[in-house]
């Protein structure tokens, strides 16, 4: 890539997070509650981008992950009274944890096999946080309490210090993919994505480059996760099943796979129209449906890849 | 009831979902075997076959007898016709490629779903099985005049659900027979065995494809239709329906028919006992589990040769 292209990628990525910074102040109520929303699930999609969009593990049990840090963060305020950051950071720990212990099992098979081993790990999963009710509530979940939900002293429950919370990890995340994938490590995940065997060839270990990929996007799905937990307060078992791995699926494939901007506008994009459908029919993961299947037949590449593919041929 | 009454009982009910299992599975394997897609729609497909018996049902309203055997013929036809429709328009499109597949058919099982919530309603709706006589059962004793035979309380099972065991029996073998026997199960074995060297034969592959689909289709919603005078029909049936047709196929090794049926049978009979002894929560999270590791260590399942 050129110095120059090289320089307006960053401006571009710069801009947005910008954007989003003065959004804070004019949006209305409502919406920047969403945005907030979208910010946080936009990292979860970020996380698990790098997984399936760059290195080309297609798992279908990020919601483990996410999980994991929600489940890690809420308990350790529910049980333990812990403060917003400590917290927050046993969360992304424990996604990395598992992230560690699934992908040594998990990749010793590839394909669709991996999809079917990732399900099931996460349904075990799943199914754990609704066996032991007792410590996590099951299904109805638990609110975090207050304690948990301050950081430096200031209480992360109103509004604007947690859209900047969420602002400030959603930039982090942006930040850190746009840097991941001009980096070695992620060029030679890029060439792990394209053909395994020929990085293989060229002298890389790739076994152990894809479970650091995977480490590092369960950890960044559990970081989106703990913060979401503890700025909107609630944690439950439905954040970590079936439908939540589907979603950043559905989120990554819209916004484009193995582009940086793809998730944030996949996550935005769809959260707008099924809110927009709720107001019309409760069957509103219909649309999710309709998007998963005009996608992989009309548009594999999603929005940002079209327009990496039409407009902007240097675009990460 | 004592321990041993209260097994056989645990062993019949077992055997009711390990026959229903075992349609559903075969239907799942059979698409998998020709193939080589994974249906994750396939649980909506059995879902569909419950709630079109409700609908054939309620429409038809004649005797139970005429009803059910409608519902029965009806049914599979009507979800396998569409299955075929979702094939030719869908998976061809994207030339079955494996990982694809899997993400429109995720997308099809919300679509399914979602209008099932729409047409039909969230309600679960019961439909009358054909006939239902209790049958008591009973249970050897050793008495003080040797052997004796008495019938507990609660032993007992219904026509109906034997008739669901011999029904599946009876098309389970009547399957095999259209795949061994059959010139149609015949191509469908060329096409599983190289799908490229089967249109060199002229064999119409994507025509076998289409059909193959829809049977696996038919044959979800044919095990529906014989579940829903047990249990009720309801528009979320199909999830947990698929993650146990997945262990199945899974763990009987993936393609394989006869390890289908093995497994369907080990995983209902197991189900039914498991249960028995600890919370219906923790023998899902040991099966899925059990799966996964499968998946891992020995990827032609536990009853399949590896390939090459």
């Amino acid at each position: 890539m050129r110095g120059k292209t090289w320089g307006a990628v960053v401006a571009l990525h710069l801009g947005l997070v910008a954007v989003l910074f003065a959004l804070n102040f004019v949006l209305p109520v409502y919406h920047q509650g969403v945005l907030a929303r979208v910010m946080v699930l936009a990292v979860y999609a970020i996380g698990y981008n790098i997984a399936f969009g760059y290195t080309g593990l297609l798992s279908l049990g990020h919601a483990m992950f996410f999980g994991a840090g929600l489940y890690g963060a809420g308990l350790m305020g529910l049980h333990f009274g812990m403060s917003a950051l400590p917290a927050w950071l046993v969360g992304t720990g424990a996604g990395a944890l598992l992230a560690l212990v699934v992908g040594a099992l998990a990749l010793r098979t590839a394909g669709v096999s991996f999809m079917i081993v990732t399900l099931m790990f996460a349904q075990a999963v799943y199914l754990t946080i609704l066996y032991f009710g007792d410590i996590t509530h099951g299904d109805d979940g638990f609110v975090v309490p207050g304690v948990s939900r301050t950081l430096a002293g200031i209480d992360l429950s109103q509004q604007h210090p947690r859209y900047l919370v969420g602002w400030v990890l959603f930039s982090a995340a942006l930040l850190f993919s746009l840097w991941l994938v001009r980096a070695p490590f992620g060029r030679v995940l890029v060439a792990i994505r394209e053909n395994e065997e020929r990085a293989r060839l060229l002298g890389y270990d790739t076994g152990r480059r894809k479970l650091g990929a995977l480490v590092i996007s369960g950890a960044i799905s559990a970081a989106s996760g703990a913060a979401y937990g503890l700025l909107f307060g609630y944690v439950g078992a439905s954040f970590a099943g079936v439908q939540y791995s589907i979603f950043a699926l559905l989120w990554v494939l819209l916004g484009g796979a193995g582009t940086v901007l793809g998730p944030f506008v996949g996550t935005l994009f769809m959260f707008y129209l099924i809110d927009l459908a709720t107001g019309v029919t409760d069957a509103y993961m219909l649309i999710a449906g309709v998007v998963l299947v005009g996608l992989t037949l009309f548009a594999p590449q999603g929005i940002v890849g079209e327009v990496r593919r039409r407009l902007w041929r240097d675009l990460p | 009831m004592e321990f041993g009454p209260y097994l056989l009982l645990a062993c019949l009910e077992g055997a009711v979902l390990a026959a229903v299992l075992a349609l559903m599975a075969s239907g799942l394997s059979l698409v998998f075997g020709v193939m080589r897609v994974v249906n994750v729609a396939h649980g909506e497909f059995y879902m569909l076959g419950a709630v079109m018996a409700w609908v054939v049902t309620s429409v038809l309203g004649g005797g139970a007898v005429i009803n059910f055997v409608a519902a029965l013929i009806l049914a599979p036809l009507i979800v396998g016709a569409l299955a075929v429709l979702a094939d030719v328009t869908i998976l061809k499109r994207l030339s079955y490629d494996p990982e694809r597949t899997i993400v429109a058919t995720i997308g099809l099982l919300y679509i399914i779903q979602q209008l099932a919530l729409m047409g039909y309603g969230p309600e679960a709706r019961p439909v009358a099985p054909p006939f239902n006589s209790r049958i008591a059962l009973p249970w050897v004793e050793w008495g003080e005049g040797g052997i004796g035979l008495y019938f507990p309380w609660g032993l007992s099972t219904t026509s109906y659900k034997l008739f669901v065991i011999v029904a599946a029996v009876v098309l389970l073998a009547a399957l095999r027979l259209f795949m061994t026997r059959s010139r149609a199960g015949l191509i469908m074995r060329a096409t599983q065995a190289d799908g490229e060297m089967a249109t060199a034969f002229g064999i119409p592959v994507e025509r076998v494809y289409a059909l193959v689909f829809g049977a696996g289709a038919a044959l979800a919603a044919l095990a529906g239709v014989l579940i829903v005078p047990i249990q009720q029909a309801h528009y979320l049936m199909g999830g947990d329906a698929l993650l146990l047709s997945f262990i199945v196929v899974i763990i009987g090794g993936l393609g394989s028919l006869a390890g289908t049926v093995v497994a369907a049978v080990l995983i209902g009979m197991s189900d039914g006992i498991i249960s028995v002894f600890f919370t219906p929560t923790l023998a899902k999270i040991i099966a899925t589990l059990l799966v996964a590791l499968v998946l891992v260590f020995r990827p032609q399942g536990l009853f399949g040769v590896r390939e090459r």
